[in-house]
């Protein structure tokens, strides 16, 4: 079965017509064009697929493309204030100066989780290593290895990205 | 993967309706367990019907006929209930429990009714290459002498030894939760300790849920013990892993002895394990570390284990003990 489906993909509108089993991820990557979001394991369980989708931080992989009409998706390609990334995240900025990559496959999935992750913060959500459920959250080093545990580096670039993350988060 | 027929109904009652026209139908809400297993081909429905945007998604706190306590809607994110004000502060376990599970993407995604909802990591029910009773009823269980660490250690049976893996239901499970449930004859209510079932000789369902049923929401009674909760969870990984056991408990101390105790154990059955004899154990008396670990014993009495599995009886117990003790020197 197919469906037609509108996504705002980047800050532009874009229709496609997917077949029902279709996910988000195939949709955005095979049929837009936007290869930013990567296929790692498919499964969520790394995380290499993530976007934001409606303003928080999303696995792809695990959508699919049909639930999702009418949605925005940012990807890490479209963080940028210059929409085609020409100019540059505060978080993408932060992973160039700690290097927070080696291969860099994982990396536009660990930016926009990091962004999603000091959003979140900011609106005060707790994590497992909060002391205190109704304190302001502080993203000590803890509490930022916590909150990206969800996005895996095979190279190990965990030192840079918790770097990265940690002056972005203006520490 | 199988074509799939796409529908989304806008209220509770066509969701239900258009389920139990199909008997291939399945609900789908935030995906992150069906997905995969729509992928995998361990299910394979010809109609989706995506209950995800139905207006199930607020948090309230009601004060009626039945009593007093929070509201939950089926399609809360488990990210959005750990984070909300009158679950940190009424009810501090349900908020851990759903903080350690999943990852911080999949916590944006996966809805309240789903994450009760969400079906066993056995690697062989994941394994099509496998028998499983589960997946496919009759053709053995490839856990009973396969790789068994995660398996069950209560209330397995020789068809099925798995656990279940939510972290969120333990917490609930010592809370005392009420599961709502719309279904083709109307709504009706059950306590979440009968919501999920131990496996028997029909290991292929999960639970008590008829074809049609649709979760709405989950009630929390208000009670004083619950805002001192917490869970607790052993595992391979510091984080985003499945629990080896875990320990959701909530203590109520007066004058040292024990008012009133609450104990759920994740990772040991096939559904929640709410722990009644240790709780009993332990009322009215002084609590302390040896007085937890007998309790936890006491409860472990029935538990059957292999090579493979006799670690979670020490692990359970001392966790148990760790947990009341860490919640009566907070209560001091």
């Amino acid at each position: 079965m197919d469906a037609d489906i509108t996504l705002t993909v980047d800050g532009a509108e874009r229709s496609v017509t997917v077949d029902t089993r279709t996910t988000l991820l195939d949709a955005l990557r095979e049929r837009l064009g936007a290869t930013s979001p990567k296929k790692g394991c498919d499964h969520g369980q790394c995380g290499s697929c993530t976007v934001l989708l409606d303003g928080r931080r999303h696995l792809t992989c695990l959508a699919l493309a049909v639930a999702y009409d009418g949605s925005e998706v940012v990807t890490a390609d479209g963080l940028g204030t210059g929409g085609g990334g020409s100019d540059l995240h505060p978080v993408q900025q932060a992973f160039l100066d700690h290097d927070g990559f080696q291969c860099g496959y994982c990396t536009p999935g660990q930016v926009c989780s990091a962004v999603g992750v000091l959003d979140e913060a900011k609106q005060g959500h707790p994590s497992l290593v909060t002391d205190d459920l109704e304190s302001e959250v502080e993203l000590t080093d803890d509490e930022i290895r916590e909150r990206m545990s969800g996005d895996l580096c095979r190279c190990g670039a965990y030192p840079g990205i918790l770097a990265a993350v940690r002056e972005a988060a203006g520490r | 993967m199988r074509a799939l027929e796409y529908l989304r109904p806008e209220t509770p009652e066509d969701a239900v309706a258009a389920l139990a026209a199909h008997p291939e139908a399945r609900f789908l809400a935030g995906g992150t367990n069906l997905v995969d297993h729509l992928k995998l081909g361990i299910t394979a429905p010809e109609v989706l019907v995506d209950v995800r945007r139905l207006p199930l998604d607020t948090v309230e706190a009601y004060d009626d006929a039945s009593g007093r306590g929070l509201r939950i809607g089926a399609n809360v994110r488990n990210s959005d209930l750990a984070a909300h004000p009158l679950v940190r502060s009424r009810y501090p376990g349900l908020s851990r429990a759903l903080l350690a599970g999943a990852s911080g993407q999949i916590r944006n995604q996966a809805t309240t009714g789903g994450n009760l909802l969400q079906r066993t990591r056995c690697v062989y029910f994941q394994d099509l290459s496998t028998p499983c009773n589960k997946r496919e009823p009759g053709t053995g269980c490839s856990a009973l002498d396969g790789y068994g660490r995660y398996n069950a250690i209560l209330g397995a049976s020789p068809s099925c030894v798995t656990t279940h893996p939510s972290d969120m239901a333990v917490a609930l499970t010592a809370l005392d939760a009420t599961v709502v449930v719309l279904g083709p004859d109307g709504e009706r209510r059950m306590a979440i300790d009968e919501l999920h079932r131990l496996p028997g000789d029909r290991p292929e369902r999960d639970t008590t849920l008829r074809h049609g049923d649709l979760i709405t929401a989950v009630e929390l009674p208000e009670q004083p013990v619950a805002a001192r909760s917490t869970y607790r969870k052993a595992r391979d990984r510091a984080s985003y892993a499945f629990a080896l056991v875990s320990v959701a408990a909530a203590l109520e101390l007066r004058d040292g002895v024990v008012e009133d105790v609450r104990i759920a154990w994740g990772g040991v059955a096939h559904k929640p394990w709410r722990a009644r004899r240790a709780e009993a154990a332990l009322v009215g008396r002084p609590l302390d570390g040896a007085a937890a670990r007998a309790a936890a014993e006491l409860e472990l009495e029935a538990a059957e284990t292999t090579a493979q599995t006799a670690y979670k009886v020490p692990m359970v117990r001392n966790l148990t003990a760790l947990t009341l003790t860490t919640l009566a020197e907070d209560d001091r």
